[in-house]
């Protein structure tokens, strides 16, 4: 082992410092083919015996990721330089080039050039770090050449013509990206390659084709001293960019420095940035403060906007972003006081790969060569991307993946490459995948590490686990688990029987995950990363492997299973007297549905144990449900709807609302309560480390469309605090028995949704649930379906001295992050459940053109969101033509109604209309659900 | 950060088991009664003895023992930034304080009654692992001063990063804010005296830390073992024996 040192300055913090650092170099380091006779080849991962080995420069890498991870590129060296310059450049690139190198079917090798004896260089005077790097990988080339010897041809990959003219001088085989892949012939290949931007000899052509393309659209970016500089003093704000999700033209940055929302209008004031991007914003001059656009709807043939129909917002999460309108929409305010701002540049890039289809047109006349196309993201918030494709022919009515590349100050639209297809558009298979992409759910299945520390199978209870001191035998018990029908993941069950005083006790047993998930495993790291089981219309991602799922953890009728138990005494007014949790072992008597449950409770023949119990459950949980009431807790409403599906060929067969039975609400009062006295037992134990669950207040600005709405229908809400509002809701009562109901859906999307959070991080008030008026609330009652009842498992066996609390909570950083990674699943394993009974609402109705009742939600100038409480969907009705614009309707603010210029006609909100729903294809591959006015 | 790459290297090439070179030399200040420079990779430190000599401070002595004193100080150009420190300040008192511990418990202060044992280290290039590198260069001090002593005492550090045991860390895995673990073995006793950590670190994987700088502590000692052995050699030659 030689030893040498390399001497590096480094500037840190302004100020220039010598930094001398060790480099050991080695002679211990294999070449990585295992065909070779000198080195060992124990961890050698090419090929047998490959014709070529390719090596490949930074930027080879940085911008043709997606061909590096067809597994048609084999025989690949990456070298440790190389990999270290992706690092700095774009830490995602690098994440996914490791992954490829940790892929064991792939032939790609790192090979740590930097510390091996031979392959090491110094920088020479006068030389730049760029090309002390390059001469590095043609030294390593060289290297590998001679090496292998004649047999193997080592190839550089480079793109630098520079780099490439030197290889070529030292003897050195190298071709470009482009002339390597045209030389495998194969189009596919092709389709992935990145085109190099603009200075490329092909621009000329592309200028030819489109001279419009010529002229400057978007304004420059700053560069970055000056946006720093900027930012310093405080004339630009830096700040992540969110898009509308409903009107793509409408932008916010949240900007610390200002300490409010940075609206930004329109593509140029956009200025070429994406969603998720972190730009730097100046702001616009007061005068230029634009009030609200989104007072019509947009029209059907505005280019991108399309506001269509859409499953009815469960919170203001999912709902459009509306902003309040301040004043009366006579008076002309131009100037609002909300700050308007153009973006002046991109500090970072969340450029990544999208789901779309590509802009129907026709074939081009000299077909199988190159055809230019406009790719259209699923995802609205993206623009439409400008690929180049030689398979135009195949991909027209095929979902694709398509990754962005480049956007130029001269295209309007972003240029990009072809990445994968998906498959057919409208076929429902692909169409599922598009919304798993769309919402980064990993449908992998699970690694074989991962399903190694799976138990062995068959397993069941062991004489161990009855002998184990810290776990109670509950055999004895009654217990049975109440569920929706056909339910697989069964993660509590119930027991309650009287006690000698005339108490009850009452017991809540949950799955004891935690005995099968240790931390630290490759199971818990994959479960920690999918955080929580997605339930689409026709199927169920897991989070847990499904021997854990279906058979180990769920608590199935008379099978001995592992659980985790809150039992408490309750008074017969449901009042609890004492509460202990135990890890315990049951065995459940029965697994009912609600639909079961609910009809035992009703059979006033039947007299058995069970229906016994559960009497007694449902009197004392309709007491703590009383009480919760009383309160506040909000009773909010969904428009939930449910699918029969086709057993045969899955799709659905009927829809309707989702219908809640008095057993339900049973079952969800004692999870509730069991949450509640869960966050009280780890929160005690644990205060800065515990992981907890809360529901904002919602603020006044977010109930402001809720009010205005109530206030035209002459119904007064008294929003001051969630009992309040409870209370008032209670009063809200119309002519018609659906009145209430609907009063309730409209006030639930004006709140925002429940987040998980570290105690730590809070202060004990901020801990407060609105939604249940629980000053404490946590997740503990689904371990098998989701990650934080997992933490919350582990914090309450610490808590009980059962078992040491793993080191990830002694690191507040990391839990933040994993609380924060939850909130990220939970929230895409929602907007996924929506948009997947959103696809099977628009295929069940494209046989079934229906007439339907509806309820007018919201009035715009040119027509009304409609909803349809029958099958949960909202969506616009058009009542002008687009072409004709908005004059014959106009809005009446303060009455909520729109009305026609003479008078004839009127709509008010909340009033019932009958409406027409069809699916129409306005263009072709482009279903979509259309309503109109009968 | 990544300071084990998958490909199992350190930022330094070392893979976690390594040490970082080590090179010792005995007798470089010819004024003191014994003396030793120590160097662990960039670490450089510099030990001086003075004693077995008549207690300075006669209120200090001790019928019984040697009284041990020991100081530590940094070169002001030990570091890249030229920073005055105080004398006395808390750092450098604490380690002063460690390194005299260490030594008291292997040296047989029970034969030097009424006398005192002067320990100089000073720190002339540091890059990490330096209270290790002082109390290797003190051993070698105290050797070559003939003072009688119970074993070496050889102390290496070790850290857990990225999930990784790492031996002797350099300056940079060092600020990295893991745990860093120091200690003090008397490897032919196989006693520990000196046992040091910064941090937390679950106690299962302490054990393999801790092992793992034992063997560290271990290799150390056979080196010290041959530069004495060496400088013996050289003196008998001297002498003519």
């Amino acid at each position: 082992m030689l030893h040498n040192k390399s001497f590096v300055k480094k500037t840190k913090g302004g100020k220039v410092m010598k930094q001398v650092r060790e480099h050991y170099l080695r002679d211990d380091i294999y070449c990585g083919a295992p065909f070779c006779t000198v080195c060992d080849s124990s961890a050698a991962r090419l090929g047998a015996s490959p014709s070529t080995i390719l090596i490949v420069d930074t930027n080879v890498v940085l911008n043709q990721i997606d061909l590096l991870e067809n597994p048609a590129f084999d025989n690949v060296v990456l070298l440790s330089i190389v990999l270290e310059e992706v690092k700095n450049k774009n830490m995602s690139v690098y994440n996914r080039v490791r992954s490829i190198c940790s892929n064991s079917t792939r032939k790609v090798f790192v090979f740590s050039n930097e510390y091996h004896r031979d392959t090491y260089v110094k920088e020479m005077s006068g030389e730049t770090k760029n090309d002390r790097n390059d001469r590095a990988i043609r030294v390593a080339t060289q290297w590998y050449q001679n090496h292998l010897g004649g047999d193997v041809k080592v190839l550089l990959i480079t793109n630098d013509k520079e780099n490439k003219r030197k290889a070529c001088e030292e003897g050195i085989f190298a071709e470009t990206v482009e002339s390597y892949v045209k030389s495998l012939d194969r189009s596919d290949l092709l389709d992935l390659l990145v085109r190099p931007a603009s200075e490329d000899v092909d621009m000329e052509e592309v200028e030819d084709l489109r001279p419009s393309k010529r002229k400057v659209i978007y304004s420059e970016h700053k560069p970055m001293s000056e946006i720093t500089s900027g930012l310093h003093r405080g004339i630009y704000h830096q700040g992540k960019l969110r898009v509308n999700r409903h009107n793509p033209f409408e932008a916010y940055v949240g900007s610390e420095s200002i300490g409010d929302e940075i609206i930004i209008y329109g593509r140029s004031n956009m200025n070429r940035a994406f969603d998720g991007d972190i730009v730097a914003v100046e702001l616009l001059p007061q005068d230029q403060w634009q009030e609200a656009s989104s007072l019509s709807i947009a029209g059907e043939e505005d280019e991108d906007v399309d506001e269509g129909v859409h499953l009815a917002p469960n919170s203001a999460d999912h709902a459009p972003r509306t902003i309040p309108q301040q004043g009366s929409s006579e008076k002309v305010n131009a100037a609002s006081n909300r700050p308007s701002g153009r973006i002046v540049g991109i500090i970072k890039r969340n450029w990544h790969s999208y789901c779309g289809s590509l802009d129907p047109m026709p074939m081009p006349a000299g077909s199988g060569g190159i055809a230019h196309a406009l790719f259209v993201s699923k995802d609205r918030r993206i623009p439409k991307i400008r690929i180049q494709t030689r398979q135009l022919e195949n991909l027209l009515d095929k979902r694709i993946i398509v990754a962005v590349d480049s956007w130029d100050r001269q295209s309007r639209y972003p240029s990009g490459h072809y990445v994968r297809t998906i498959g057919e558009i409208g076929d429902r298979d692909t169409e599922s995948e598009v919304v798993l992409i769309e919402n980064d759910i990993n449908t992998r299945p699970f690694s074989s590490q991962v399903l190694a520390c799976l138990p062995p199978l068959p397993w069941s209870v062991s004489s161990e686990d009855l002998s184990n001191p810290i776990r109670q035998d509950l055999r004895h018990l009654r217990v049975f688990s109440v569920d929706p029908p056909g339910c697989k993941d069964i993660d509590d069950a119930l027991h309650c029987h009287t006690l000698s005083n005339g108490n009850f006790e009452v017991g809540v047993h949950i799955a004891d995950v935690t005995n099968f998930v240790h931390p630290g495993t490759p199971l818990d790291d994959e479960a920690s990363q999918r955080g929580t089981s997605v339930y689409l219309v026709e199927r169920r991602i897991d989070m847990l492997p499904k021997p854990l799922t279906e058979d180990i953890c769920s608590l199935r009728s008379d099978v001995e299973r592992l659980a985790f138990s809150v039992i408490w005494e309750m008074t017969p007014e449901a009042d609890i007297v004492s509460t202990r949790y135990t890890k315990s072992v049951i065995k459940s008597s029965a697994a009912l549905s609600y639909v079961e449950a609910q009809a035992r409770m009703d059979d006033s023949r039947l007299m058995d144990p069970i229906t016994a119990d559960l009497r007694n459950m449902n009197i004392l949980a309709k007491k703590m449900r009383l009480r919760r009431i009383e309160r506040g807790a909000l009773t909010l409403a969904s428009a939930e709807v449910k699918f029969q599906i086709d057993t045969e060929t899955h799709d659905p067969l009927d829809i309707g609302m989702y219908q809640i039975r008095e057993a339900n609400q049973m079952v969800e009062e004692f999870m509730l309560a069991a949450n509640v006295s869960v966050a009280e037992q780890i929160l005690k134990t644990f205060p800065l480390c515990s992981l907890l669950r809360r529901h904002p207040t919602p603020t006044r600005e977010m109930l402001e469309p809720f009010l205005r709405t109530a206030t035209a229908v002459g119904l007064h809400l008294d929003v001051s605090s969630s009992k309040a509002l409870a209370d008032s809701l209670d009063h809200a009562v119309g002519d018609d028995p659906y009145f209430n109901k609907l009063i309730r859906i409209l006030a639930t999307r004006c709140m925002s949704q429940a987040v998980y959070f570290c105690s730590g991080d809070l202060s004990p008030p901020e801990y407060h649930h609105y939604g249940l008026a629980s000053p404490l609330y946590t997740h503990f009652t689904s371990p098998i379906r989701r990650y934080a009842d997992v933490i919350v498992h582990r914090l309450l066996a610490a808590s009980l001295g059962i078992s040491k609390l793993p080191s990830v909570f002694q690191d507040r950083l990391q839990l933040t992050n994993i609380s924060d990674n939850l909130n990220y699943r939970h929230r895409n394993a929602q907007y996924a459940g929506r948009a997947s009974v959103e696809l099977h609402t628009l295929i069940y109705f494209r046989k079934r053109p229906t007439d339907t009742e509806a309820r007018i939600v919201k009035i715009r100038s040119n027509g009304f969101f409609v909803f349809v409480p029958k099958y949960g969907i909202e969506g616009p009705v058009y009542l002008t033509k687009a072409d004709k614009g908005s004059g014959e309707w106009y809005v009446d603010e303060q009455q909520q109604k729109i009305k026609k210029m003479d008078g004839s006609l009127s709509y008010s909100i909340l009033q019932t209309v009958q409406i027409h729903m069809e699916v129409v294809e306005p263009q072709p591959n482009r279903p979509k659900l259309q309503l109109t006015l009968i | 950060m990544e300071f084990v790459s998958p490909e199992g290297l350190r930022l330094d090439g070392r893979r976690p088991m390594e040490m970082r070179q080590i090179r010792a030399e005995i007798g470089a200040v010819s004024k003191a009664d014994g003396s030793a420079i120590f160097e662990m990779g960039n670490t450089k430190v510099i030990a001086a003895v003075y004693g077995p000599r008549e207690v300075q401070n006669r209120s200090q002595q001790i019928s019984s023992h040697a009284l041990v004193r020991c100081e530590y100080s940094m070169a002001n150009f030990s570091t890249g930034d030229r920073m005055r420190k105080p004398k006395g300040d808390r750092r450098s008192t604490e380690i002063s304080l460690v390194i005299r511990q260490t030594m008291e418990a292997c040296i047989l202060t029970h034969l030097l009654p009424r006398s005192q044992i002067d320990i100089y280290v000073q720190v002339l290039q540091a890059d990490g692992g330096t209270r290790s590198a002082c109390i290797n260069a003190a051993t070698l001090a105290l050797a070559d001063a003939g003072i009688p002593m119970r074993d070496f005492v050889t102390s290496c550090s070790a850290g857990y990063l990225n999930s990784t045991p790492l031996l002797d860390l350099n300056y940079v895995e060092d600020s990295a804010g893991g745990p860093d673990v120091t200690l003090g073995i008397l490897p032919k006793l196989d006693k520990v005296t000196l046992f040091q950590m910064d941090s937390k670190l679950p106690i299962d994987i302490l054990e393999n830390v801790m092992q793992l700088a034992i063997e560290g502590c271990k290799a150390i000692a056979s080196y010290i073992r041959e530069i004495l052995l060496e400088n013996t050699n050289q003196l008998e030659y001297r002498r003519g024996v």
